[in-house]
């Protein structure tokens, strides 16, 4: 079981952390409002891809089998894979086959969800990220702490340590410098690797064609050096038409980075064909499911499988600006996380991710594809509830007390009453206005904040004694 | 002293919802809401049955217990007036969430439909109801102004307060950097993950303390209590002020 709410004192107590979160996220989203700001029509394309994913979602399985039929017909295989493990086993299954010793992964979340690197590292095969803070987080031995900016969490003193300690780079706190290095070791890794694994931004149907949306050209050097390119996608990834993509890169690039367009976007098409000088011979697609054609089967729940993954959510949230990515505890953080996470794998698995917002809906704001995330925070939450009083023994203490707070709300004579009594019973806790209340929930509040005690007389009260004034 | 810019040609009534924090914590809210409608010659209905919309149930997933509570309260308003709530939050629970408590096609959804229809927030109806240009109302300290979630971002209000808060003479209103960023309060959020909460409060606080306002307004108590609970912790010389307060601030 996943508990946030056990690692949020560290992260807010982790002023490295704090001051990384402050630096980078307010500069993203100042690219993000200026880039958004740019495009007159925003709305409009905003509903317009919202449309386009209710309507794919909606026919799933005739645009995948469509994408499939495609994919084949350029010479490239499509996997179909449940769950994570089977996703795996054919990465391992593949590479023994063809004994490839070294793979090159570009940044795929997907291969987060399924721990691919584990499974790789546990068969003895060496995957090396090649996005830069992909490869960040690797070396540290972290998971990324956000679904675009693995490393986020780190500064770049802290990126320099890393690589002086790892790499034996020179002591220098100069961007190019890290850059420099990791560059050199990349070159050598693409051209001795065999196998380039990669995720997928968008797989077009009517064409077969995969995107991927990149910064670093370490995706074109994945695709196009090693003998054999594995592209894995979550089945939501699938859009109909060519010509939707005009939209969806618009909305996923100023969304993500505040960029007009990133440096690169590689369209791929299958394997390398006659005549062709670069591309790799075996071209597989991996379609996972994974737990999302169970979110697929709730109507109002299956809008979370709309997210193009652009992680503007995470940068705007209040509790993600201040907890980072590590606290969720979970491959996808921030709002998306928090309604994927629990979706993907269970309710009981991770219990608290419904409850780690405070429901302000900046989220819903510059969502790009109007995933209504704090309501779908609510459904879950009335489903964690629903669950959690159904399996146990006894009535949860929460739950008492809402059906106590109900039966009181419900008369007003009831409410009248309990108002009168705790201003009586107030009194022992009362010092300078203030309450303080040794216990749950309230101790949790006096922690940090005064408690108000209530004043002598209710709203209803004064009301109704000024009404009988002539 | 300005004259009030509003004379109703009509006899208007309203019900008043005044929500049970501001009924039990700050009455002086429900007083304020109560003075300024009388001045600007609305009748003003209250009735003493009204207890809370649900919110806190809802939000913490318990959708039976709130529905029970809406119930009650949709007895209470059935057959009322213009419903007017000092409160984006419950405003927000009425006029967005109450009906989806209810089964598609029953009564009660019908009802929490119509009741969600004549409820308006109070800035809102000042403004978009009345024509209000000014209450009257007077005041010379520095203020700023704080967007609560619900209010902004459910029943997209942020323009009607602001007018309001200018049009109050003397004063010195000062928006604050990202007025739009949660204060962190967010119901049982604040105290299931208290610390978080009170983290997110300690960037607002910095905002407000940034625009040396002495005054921080919002338009629901419960950010209020909130922001004030973590300003009097940390001794910092700023107020919380509820908006229909600062409108009401003209002599009766």
């Amino acid at each position: 079981m996943i508990r946030i709410s056990a690692n949020t004192q560290a992260a807010l107590a982790d002023q490295k952390l704090q001051r990384n979160l402050r630096q980078t996220l307010s500069k993203t989203l100042h690219s993000r409002n200026e880039a958004v700001s740019d495009v007159p029509n925003w709305e409009e394309l905003r509903q317009y891809a919202r449309d386009v994913k209710t309507h794919t979602l909606s026919r799933l399985a005739d645009y995948l089998l469509e994408l499939e039929g495609k994919v084949s017909e350029q010479g490239g295989r499509v996997i179909w894979a449940e769950t994570g493990q089977e996703a795996v086993q054919f990465v391992l299954d593949l590479a023994h086959e063809k004994r490839v010793a070294k793979i090159v992964k570009g940044k795929s979340m997907l291969s987060e969800e399924i721990h691919l690197n584990e499974s790789l590292e546990r068969a003895q095969i060496e995957a090396v990220e090649t996005d830069l803070g992909e490869y960040i987080v690797q070396l540290a031995t972290e998971a990324p702490s956000h679904i675009i900016a693995p490393a986020l969490h780190k500064s770049r003193g802290e990126i320099a340590d890393l690589f002086v300690a790892k790499l034996g780079m020179a002591p220098s706190q100069d961007a190019v410098e890290i850059t420099k290095t990791a560059r050199k070791l990349m070159r050598e890794h693409f051209l001795t690797a065999r196998i380039g694994i990669t995720g997928v931004n968008f797989a077009v149907a009517e064409t077969g064609t995969i995107v991927i949306v990149e910064n670093e050209a370490n995706v074109r050097l994945s695709v196009s050096v090693p003998e054999i390119h594995i592209a894995l996608m979550g089945i939501e990834k699938v859009i109909p038409r060519t010509s939707d993509l005009a939209v969806f890169l618009k909305l996923l690039v100023r969304s993500a980075t505040g960029q007009t367009m990133s440096s690169y976007v590689n369209f791929l098409n299958g394997p390398r064909r006659n005549g062709e000088l670069d591309g790799p011979r075996e071209f597989y697609l991996v379609l996972l499911d994974n737990g999302r054609s169970k979110i697929l089967a709730d109507d109002f729940l299956r809008q979370t499988l709309a997210c193009i993954r652009c992680g503007a959510c995470l940068n705007v949230c209040p509790v993600y600006q201040r907890i980072g990515g590590h606290a969720y505890g979970s491959t996808y953080q921030g709002p998306i996380g928090a309604i994927l996470t629990p979706q993907l794998r269970s309710l009981e698995e991770a219990p608290e991710h419904a409850y780690a917002s405070s429901l302000c809906g900046a989220c819903y704001e510059v969502c790009p594809v109007k995933i209504e995330i704090p309501h779908i925070l609510l459904r879950l939450r009335e489903k964690v509830q629903g669950e959690k009083n159904q399996k146990a023994a006894h009535l949860p203490f929460e739950k008492l007390a809402m059906q106590v707070w109900a039966w009181v709300m419900c008369s007003p004579s009831r409410y009248a009453r309990l108002g009168r009594w705790l201003r009586i019973l107030q009194k022992n806790f009362e010092e300078n206005g203030k309450l303080k209340l040794p216990f749950p929930p309230f101790n949790r509040w006096i922690k940090h904040r005064d408690l108000p005690a209530l004043p002598a007389r209710s709203f209803k009260e004064l009301y109704s004694s000024s009404e009988k004034q002539p | 002293m300005s004259a009030v810019s509003c004379q109703l040609s009509v006899a208007m009534k309203v019900s008043l919802f005044v929500t049970c924090l501001v009924d039990q914590l700050f009455p002086q809210v429900g007083l304020s809401t109560v003075k300024i409608l009388k001045k600007l010659g609305v009748e003003v209905e209250f009735d003493v049955r009204q207890t809370c919309c649900g919110q806190p149930a809802f939000n913490t997933g318990y959708v039976e217990e709130a529905a029970r509570v809406a119930r009650h309260f949709l007895e209470v308003y059935n057959d009322s007036a213009q419903i007017v709530v000092p409160s984006g939050s419950c405003c927000a629970m009425i006029k967005v969430f109450l009906p989806q408590l209810f089964p598609e096609g029953s009564t009660e959804r019908r009802r929490a439909k119509e009741i969600a229809e004549r409820t308006l927030e109070l800035s809102d109806f000042l403004i978009s109801v009345l024509g209000v240009k000014s209450t009257g109302a007077r005041f010379r300290e520095p203020v700023t102004y704080h967007d609560s979630c619900h209010l902004l971002r459910e029943l997209g209000i942020s323009s009607q307060p602001r007018r309001l808060i200018r049009a109050v003479e003397d004063i010195d209103f000062r928006e604050m950097e990202n007025p739009e960023r949660c204060c962190g309060f967010g119901g049982t959020f604040s105290v299931k993950f208290a610390d978080v909460s009170a983290a997110i409060g300690e960037d607002k606080v910095q905002c407000v303390r940034n625009t040396g306002a002495r005054y921080v307004i919002a338009n629901d108590v419960s950010c209020l209590m909130h922001i004030e609970g973590l300003l009097r912790r940390n001794q910092v010389p700023v107020r919380t002020m509820h908006l229909a307060e600062l409108l009401a601030k003209f002599d009766d």
